[in-house]
C-alpha cells in the first residue's frame, strides 16, 4: 500500500536553516545539508527547503545548495521560495530539486501553473497555499502570510488541479506555529474534493496531531519543521506510534 | 566501468547521475553513439510524456540505437515505458522490448489519487536486480501511466491494480519506480545492476 509521507521543511536564509514561528521572528537550526541527509537517515519520505532569502545574491547560494542537496540526500526533494517565472523552475531541476513548490507567483499569475505542468510535468508541481481562517472562509494569503487576497481556499485548490497541479501543499497559517494540531477538517475537506495528493502543513506540535492529520484530515503527506528540528519529536519514534494507530508508513 | 546515461529531451536526469555518484561511479550523460554502444552499463532514465519523448527518439535515430544494445540496460520510469509496445499516453507505439502495455491509472474513487506520489513496496522478486530482503520493501514512485503485468515482469506494485514494477527480458531491465530517490534500498538496486 502507498505509505503516508513525513516531510521536514527547512526554511533557508543566506545558506542556513531558521524556522518562523507564527511567520516571524526566527530561531537557527543548523546546516540545511547536514539536516536533510540526517532527516534522510531517520526516515523520513521527503523534504522541502524554502528560500526564504529575497537578494539576488542569496538566489545563487541556494542555488548551490539545491546542488549539494541532490548530490547528498537519496530521497525526494521540493523546493520553494522566490520563484516566479519558468526559468527558475528550469534552474532549480537543473540544480537537481524533484519538484518546485510555487505560492505568491501563481496567484498573480495562475497560467504559471499550467506552464510548468506542460513543460516539466505535473509531478514537478507542488501548489503551496497560505489561508486563515476569517469570518467563516479559508482566505488565501500572499507573501509568506502578509498580504490577504480575494481567492479562497476550495475554489483556489481546485482551480490549480485543473491547471495542472501535482500536489497541493496547504498550511493553515491559524494553525501554524502554534503546535496544537492541523487543520484537519478543512484538509479533509480538500482530500474529499481532489484528485491529486493534499500535504498538511502547520499545526504539528506531537505525533497524535499527525495521526490526525492523516485519519482525520485524510492528508497524503505531514509536513513540519520545528518539532523536527529541535528533536521534539524523532521521525522513528513518530513512525512506530503511527503504525501502531492504523496508519501506513514506510519503515 | 564505463557507464552512459543516455541523453534525451526527458527530465530527472541528473538525479539519476548524482544517485550512481552516491555508489561510486562516475556516469557519462550522452547522446554521443559510439559513446553508448561501447559503454559497460546504459541506463535510460527520464520523467517526462511519452509521444514526444519517443518522437525524439525516433528522430535522433536513438530508438533503434537502444532496441540493439547488447550491454546491460536499466530503464527508468519513462524509460521503462518506452521499453513497452505501446502506451496509451499519446497513443504512442513503444520500442517494444517488453510485451507489457502502458496505461493510464483510472481512480475509481477521489481517494484514489493520481499521480501515485511517494512510497510503496514491492513483491514477487525475480533476477539479480533484487535481493531476497527486498520483498515488500518500500520504493519511491512519482507516475500516472503504469506498465501492466506479464512473463516478463520481475517485481509487482499494487496501487489501484498490480502493476509491473520492475521488468527483464534478456540484457533489458527496468523499473517503474526511481531506485535514484529510493534511500538505501535504491542505492542497492542500482549497485546490483552494475554488478550484472
Amino acid at each position: 500500500m502507498l505509505a503516508k509521507r513525513i516531510v521536514p521543511c527547512l526554511d533557508v536564509k543566506d545558506g542556513e536553516t531558521v524556522k518562523g514561528i507564527n511567520f516571524v521572528n526566527f530561531r537557527q537550526a543548523g546546516d540545511p545539508v547536514e539536516l536533510g541527509a540526517e532527516y534522510s537517515r531517520q526516515g523520513a519520505d521527503e523534504l522541502v527547503y524554502l528560500d526564504i532569502t529575497a537578494s539576488h545574491e542569496g538566489r545563487k547560494t541556494f542555488t548551490d545548495m539545491v546542488k549539494r542537496v541532490a548530490a547528498e540526500v537519496s530521497i525526494p526533494f521540493t523546493v520553494g521560495g522566490g520563484i516566479n517565472e519558468l526559468k527558475d523552475v528550469d534552474r532549480l531541476l537543473n540544480a537537481g530539486a524533484d519538484k518546485v513548490s510555487v505560492n505568491s507567483a501563481v496567484i498573480r499569475n495562475p497560467q504559471l501553473i499550467n506552464d510548468i505542468s506542460r513543460n516539466f510535468g505535473a509531478q514537478v508541481c507542488v501548489v503551496a497555499i497560505d489561508a486563515k481562517y476569517e469570518g467563516g472562509e479559508w482566505i488565501c494569503y500572499l507573501n509568506g502570510g502578509r498580504i490577504p487576497t480575494d481567492k479562497k481556499l476550495f475554489t483556489w485548490a481546485l482551480e490549480a488541479q485543473e491547471r495542472g497541479a501535482g500536489e497541493i501543499l496547504f498550511t493553515s497559517m491559524s494553525h501554524d506555529g502554534v503546535k496544537m494540531g492541523y487543520a484537519n477538517d478543512a484538509l479533509s475537506h480538500l482530500a474529499d474534493s481532489l484528485s491529486i495528493p493534499v500535504i498538511a502543513s502547520g499545526g504539528a506540535g506531537t505525533k497524535e496531531h499527525f495521526r490526525d492529520a492523516f485519519l482525520i484530515g485524510k492528508a497524503d503527506a505531514a509536513l513540519a519543521a520545528s518539532v523536527f528540528h529541535f528533536g521534539e519529536i524523532t521521525i522513528p519514534d513518530l513512525k512506530d506510534y503511527l503504525s501502531t494507530q492504523g496508519v501506513v508508513v514506510r519503515k | 566501468m564505463k557507464v552512459a546515461i543516455i541523453k534525451y529531451n526527458a527530465g530527472n536526469i541528473y538525479s539519476v547521475m548524482h544517485g550512481l555518484k552516491r555508489i561510486g561511479i562516475e556516469p557519462i550523460v550522452t547522446d554521443d553513439k559510439s559513446f553508448i554502444l561501447s559503454a559497460d552499463k546504459v541506463i535510460f532514465p527520464g520523467v517526462g510524456e511519452a509521444s514526444s519523448t519517443m518522437a525524439y527518439l525516433h528522430e535522433h535515430k536513438l530508438d533503434e540505437l537502444i532496441r540493439d544494445l547488447k550491454q546491460p540496460v536499466l530503464g527508468i520510469c519513462i524509460g521503462l515505458q518506452l521499453m513497452c509496445k505501446h502506451s496509451e499516453e499519446g497513443n504512442t507505439e513503444c520500442l517494444g522490448i517488453f510485451d507489457a502495455e502502458v496505461k493510464r491509472f483510472q481512480s475509481q474513487k477521489i481517494s484514489d489519487k493520481v499521480p501515485q506520489m511517494g512510497w510503496n513496496t514491492i513483491h514477487s522478486l525475480q533476477t539479480k536486480l533484487f535481493t531476497p530482503e527486498m520483498e515488500n520493501q518500500y520504493v519511491y514512485y512519482v507516475h500516472s501511466y503504469y506498465a501492466t503485468c506479464c512473463s516478463q515482469t520481475i517485481a509487482v506494485t499494487d496501487y489501484l491494480q498490480p502493476f509491473s514494477a520492475a521488468l527483464n527480458r534478456d540484457n533489458f531491465y527496468a523499473t517503474q519506480f526511481h531506485p535514484e530517490k529510493s534511500g538505501l534500498l535504491g542505492e542497492s538496486i542500482l549497485r546490483n545492476f552494475m554488478n550484472l
